[in-house]
């Protein structure tokens, strides 16, 4: 028999629905698996023991009879980690920055209720790159944090503790956040599923803010099922942000396995040029032809603009990042570094408490909001941001959905690409698209490449508002593809198979 | 397309990025060793931003959000906000019920 924690998160809801399992049974399974396995991984920042254990025991004690009404709630005991970014009532929140070390939130973010009322216990915080700022989790001001497939590698970023957690089994799922791929890439590198829902369909109050045009939440998980489940529990119209969704929030389980038989499938052409590793390209393709022989039409579409599109991102995001960030300035929360006047204060603050990353996005942030640059820089990519939209709108009128590589590489190494910023960046191009066009994304396992034996990601785009068929069509690909749950060596140790050998 | 021509030596010169007057604005005090490395990595990354402008954009509209909603009021009712004691807990210097800060006016 399986143990607990090699389940999937809608597998141990469904033995926690049942009461094969208690919830502080699930909550053990996995604090311990954390404890074994994160001095390798460094997934977390702060494993809250304590209060896991106490959620679950609450929710054992708490049970209704059965068939009452705790058998609706979605998540009943399942145990979740969150990245380091979203509000917690009492619980830290640093966001992977040292002006945010000693911070303790003061209330619970729109999705940590939602996951509450679902009866989520919450196991503790993921490390990310400072402020969601990068692409390998380096960026983190307090710890590495390692890819379960190859300790020497980056997990990717900027949600790269919620991957590398939910890969190495230390969380049946974890809910992360994606500005321009920081869901997806990580996803594609540790070889699970990454859902970046349409922007306005998950509330982000109590998001820590990056770039608020560009921010969404979504979860980190084992399967397509487990990230429909997910997106169900806290997807809906939240009125403390205005810039959420008034939508309804379909089915998205009742829609999983509808079959991809009346969808067209598109392929841009512009994504499969130089610099995309050709066994991903190879993973794609087949990607497209399992769905043609599901039964689903696939043809080339184009999207002109793509070359322009992380020029745009990165003027975009930090000149957002920049205002955004003006509120760390050692006065209300956070570290403060005394000055003789406040302007003085101000820059010590922000100088003792941003990493260079954040430093290098507000500065660049600064300068391309500032005057005389503002048209040549923020304008004109805010135009360019418009084309890129007008690409997709055109393509989604010829199909549903696109398939596309999630990044051009496999993970690379850690320390690879520290020093050269714009490399760095150039790993978005896949991504960030789907974030500027405000589009539903996913990434999905597409296979291990060899020789190094690295996963692979698959992303699926959707349109605005298009879960249910970007759904359906990942978890087609992911039934017929055999590709799913992959196991990276540190989630082989310790099975109960392995013991009784 | 991620060989894309990163023009490190574009026009750089003529963008007289002024990096410490620009971390002035942003509040962030820079160490010369830093004010030396972001000069130049910032050089590069502009550089690449140059490429938007090889795009005729004259009569495109700006985007600034992907689904653009207007006029987003919520109902106008009472509901709790932090108390005055939540709201000072993490600030760096409080007294009196109040955020601290150095003397602003003279």
């Amino acid at each position: 028999m399986a143990a607990l924690w090699e389940l999937s998160l809608s597998e141990l809801t469904e033995r926690l629905r049942r009461r094969e399992v208690s919830a502080r049974e699930a909550a053990v399974a996995y604090l311990d698996r954390i404890e074994a396995t994160d001095e390798r991984l460094g997934a977390f920042l702060h494993v809250d023991r304590e209060g896991a254990l106490a959620q679950a025991e609450a929710i054992d004690a708490s049970r209704a009879p059965a068939g009452g009404e705790t058998g609706r709630r979605l998540l009943w005991g399942a145990p979740i980690a969150l990245k380091d970014i979203l509000a917690v009532k009492g619980q830290p929140l640093t966001c992977g920055s040292r002006i945010l070390e000693h911070f303790v939130s003061p209330y619970d973010a729109t999705v940590v209720e939602r996951l509450r009322r679902e009866g989520a216990v919450f196991l503790g915080r993921l490390n990310m790159d400072e402020f969601a700022m990068g692409s390998s989790t380096e960026n983190s001001a307090f710890k590495k944090t390692r890819n379960p497939w190859d300790l020497e590698r980056s997990p990717g970023g900027s949600s790269g503790g919620c991957a590398a957690a939910t890969a190495a089994r230390q969380c049946p799922a974890a809910i992360g956040s994606d500005t321009g791929g920081s869901v997806r890439q990580p996803a594609a590198f540790c070889g699970v599923t990454g859902l970046k829902p349409t922007y306005g369909r998950v509330s982000r109050y109590g998001l820590v803010a990056y770039a608020s045009s560009l921010d969404q939440i979504g979860p980190v998980t084992l399967t397509t099922r487990d990230a429909a489940l997910l997106l169900q529990a806290i997807a809906g119209y939240d009125p403390r942000d205005s810039t959420s969704l008034p939508a309804p929030t379909p089915d998205y389980l009742a829609a999983l396995d509808k079959g991809v038989r009346d969808l067209r499938v598109g392929l841009p052409k512009e994504y499969f040029v130089g610099g995309l590793d050709p066994r991903i390209r190879e993973a794609v393709y087949k990607a497209a032809r399992t769905l043609e022989q599901l039964g689903a039409t696939v043809e080339e579409i184009s999207l002109p603009h793509t070359e322009y599109a992380v020029a745009a991102y990165y003027i975009i995001a930090p000149a957002e990042a920049s205002a955004n960030l003006a509120r760390f300035d050692g006065v209300r929360y956070g570290l403060r570094v005394q000055g003789r006047d406040p302007i003085e204060m101000y820059s010590k603050t922000r100088a003792a408490g941003f990493g260079p990353e954040v430093k290098r996005r507000v500065i660049l942030g600064t300068y391309a909001l500032s005057s005389g640059y503002y048209d040549a820089y923020y304008l004109r990519a805010l135009k360019v941001r418009r084309l890129i939209s007008r690409d997709f709108e055109e393509a989604f009128r010829q199909v549903d959905v696109l398939v596309t590589p999630t990044s051009p590489t496999p993970a690379f190494r850690l320390g690879e690409k520290t020093e050269d910023p714009l490399q760095m960046y150039l790993s978005d191009i896949y991504t960030a698209p789907c974030n500027l066009a405000g589009l539903c994304g996913i990434s999905v396992p597409g296979g291990l490449v060899e020789p190094e034996r690295l996963p692979v990601g698959v992303q699926f785009l959707g349109k605005p508002l298009g879960e249910e068929t970007l759904l359906r069509v990942a978890y087609a690909y992911e039934q017929a593809s055999g590709c799913a749950r992959l196991r990276p060596p540190i989630a082989e140790e310790d099975r109960p198979d392995s013991l009784e050998e | 397309m991620t060989r894309a021509p990163v023009r490190t030596k574009a026009t750089m010169s003529e963008m007289s990025l002024d990096v410490r007057y620009i971390a002035g604005l942003a509040r962030i005090q820079l160490t010369p060793e830093e004010e030396r490395q972001l000069s130049s990595q910032l050089s590069q990354i502009l550089a690449y931003a140059e490429k938007l402008k090889e795009l005729d954009v004259r009569d495109v509209p700006p985007m600034t959000h992907p689904l653009p909603r207007v006029n987003v009021t919520r109902k106008d009712e009472v509901c709790e906000g932090l108390s005055r004691d939540e709201a000072l807990r993490n600030a760096p210097a409080a007294e009196n019920g109040l955020f601290m800060t150095p003397k602003i006016v003279e």
